[in-house]
């Protein structure tokens, strides 16, 4: 499957990380989410405002995925993490380097996928 | 008012590869079944709830509550319910919860999956879109992929190793020899799961479930149907709980425990009464080999970090203190993910009455849990059963 109609909130939210400005949600409780939001489903609150990512993250988990669905079988094997960038943590894939180790930092990318070519969010290294 | 509800009967097809049967025949035989086991005329039920959850992806059909109610050959208010893993789970307990209110004597629950006509990576994409569409899958997240994020994760934490999960892997097979409903009725070794092929790192095949066919069904009764019908009915439902968690596993506050879980856990131990200590046996939900030490922390049966190391120490061993997944877990006996949740019920059910293939392991038990996880456990159902004296 490829993704022709946009997704407001995430392709926005692509749209910034390749315009360098990436934001998430912040409620006045302090939590921080990723978009499309309409309240803080931990408390309730709906006044959430934007607010500039951290520019590097820490990596939480990490695997490398051999056995894929057909959207991923030309990647396969790719390393998909889970990385903490301040209040959030966002999910994409490893590039630049082999060896990934809890803890690394990580900065946040857009990349396109080897079999389809859709957009996906990626983490480097930090040099 | 509020009824003890008892489980009158039970039905399970064999789970594994019956890819040309559809589940509209498979849920028919299970509900055959249970209704043989109960003795209860079909036109008794009041209500069905029916767990499916890839229906469009396999068979391109939607919408199976009432299919399935004329499957079973009944007429009653029908509903699919649609919790991932969890479904047919959460259709006993709406079951539970509408006989327990007093609302119904009889309801028929019960689910149905078919998978293995799928091939393998379109199974793989099906079963991801019980993950977050937006933030997960399109980073290329598998399930098999979210476990192991978890598992990593919980390696980290609180240690632990591939040859632990393998001792669990292992121990499921074993209970899985004899059980004719099995897919997997053979024994493996800790060496052929370490020597399988790597699926996501840490996981070899051996470390996941597999992709099944089949379907479960239960009659559930009040007591008082069950007296005045002379129902022969020893098993009943002694507390039901469920919860949820937020959706995508990164949302959590931990990625190596499952609060969903744990809620549910309280709620069922609240309602039956008891807790932890009390449990005799355990039907948990082993999608993967992490899952069953997630479940087992999250039960209150081992403190966090701490079973990671109970198959290997064989102490939830068909012969150790504590029996987990003595029907095989979802690991060997499969994993038709729409009939998972109330084939645990079948399946614990038969263990405590007696006519399990694995009971004699746990002649003196009178009491069990099931715990059935939907997603990364973004769902998560539990059930206690007891059985009289």
């Amino acid at each position: 499957m490829s993704y022709d109609a946009r997704d407001d909130g995430y392709d926005d939210f692509l749209d910034a990380v390749e315009d360098g400005e990436p934001y998430y949600l912040e409620s006045p409780s302090g939590n921080g989410w990723l978009p499309p939001r309409n309240c803080d489903p931990e408390t309730g609150e709906t006044d959430l405002v934007e607010k500039p990512l951290p520019e590097t993250g820490d990596v939480l988990t990490q695997t490398t995925t051999h056995v894929s669905g057909p959207t991923f079988a030309d990647d396969a094997p790719y390393v998909v993490a889970v990385a903490s960038f301040g209040p959030v943590n966002i999910t994409g894939q490893m590039r630049g380097v082999d060896d990934v180790e809890i803890g690394q930092q990580v900065t946040l990318g857009i990349d396109q996928t080897e079999t389809t070519g859709d957009r996906v969010i990626v983490f480097r290294p930090v040099e | 008012m509020v009824n003890d509800v008892k489980i009158a009967g039970v039905g399970m097809t064999p789970f594994g590869r019956h890819r040309e049967r559809t589940v509209r025949e498979m849920f028919g035989d299970a509900a055959g079944e249970a209704f043989e086991d109960a003795d209860v005329p079909r036109d008794a039920v009041e209500e069905v709830f029916f767990g499916n959850y890839m229906g469009e992806f396999a068979e391109q059909q939607g919408h199976q509550g009432p299919l399935a109610a004329e499957a079973a050959g009944v007429q009653a208010p029908a509903t699919r319910i649609d919790s991932a893993c969890a479904s047919s789970g959460v259709a006993v307990r709406l079951g539970y919860e509408k006989v327990r209110s007093g609302l119904a004597d009889v309801v028929l629950v019960g689910g149905g999956e078919r998978m293995t006509n799928l091939s393998t990576p379109d199974g793989t994409e099906a079963l991801s879109a019980a993950a977050d569409a937006l933030w997960e899958i399109r980073a290329g997240m598998t399930f098999p992929g979210a476990y192991s994020l978890m598992a990593n994760r919980y390696f980290h934490e609180y240690g632990g190793s591939r040859e632990d999960l393998a001792h669990i892997a292992v121990k499921n097979h074993d209970h899985a020899v004899d059980n004719e409903l099995a897919q997997f009725q053979r024994a493996i070794s800790v060496e052929e799961v370490l020597d399988a092929a790597t699926i996501c790192s840490p996981f070899g095949m051996f470390d996941c479930s597999p992709m099944s066919d089949g379907a479960s069904a239960a009659l559930l009764v009040s007591d008082e149907f069950a007296a005045e019908h002379n129902l022969d009915a020893p098993v009943r439902i002694r507390g039901a709980g469920q919860h949820s968690d937020n959706f995508a596993l990164g949302d959590r506050a931990s990625m190596c425990h499952t609060p969903a879980a744990d809620r549910a856990a309280e709620m069922a131990f609240e309602d039956a009464g008891i807790g932890p200590d009390d449990i005799d046996v355990a039907e948990v939900h082993d999608c993967f080999t992490i899952a069953e030490v997630l479940a087992l922390e999250s039960l209150g049966l081992y403190e966090p970090g701490e079973a990671i190391s109970a198959a290997r120490n064989g102490e939830t061993a068909i012969d150790g203190d504590l029996p987990v997944n003595l029907s095989g877990g979802l690991k060997a006996k499969g994993h038709p993910v729409g009939a998972t949740g109330c084939g645990q019920i079948s399946e614990l059910t038969k263990l405590l009455r007696g006519d399990h293939v694995n009971s004699d392991a746990v002649e003196d038990a009178t009491t069990g849990v099931t715990h059935n996880a939907g997603g990364t456990v973004a769902s998560c159902v539990v059930h206690v059963l007891e059985v009289d004296g």
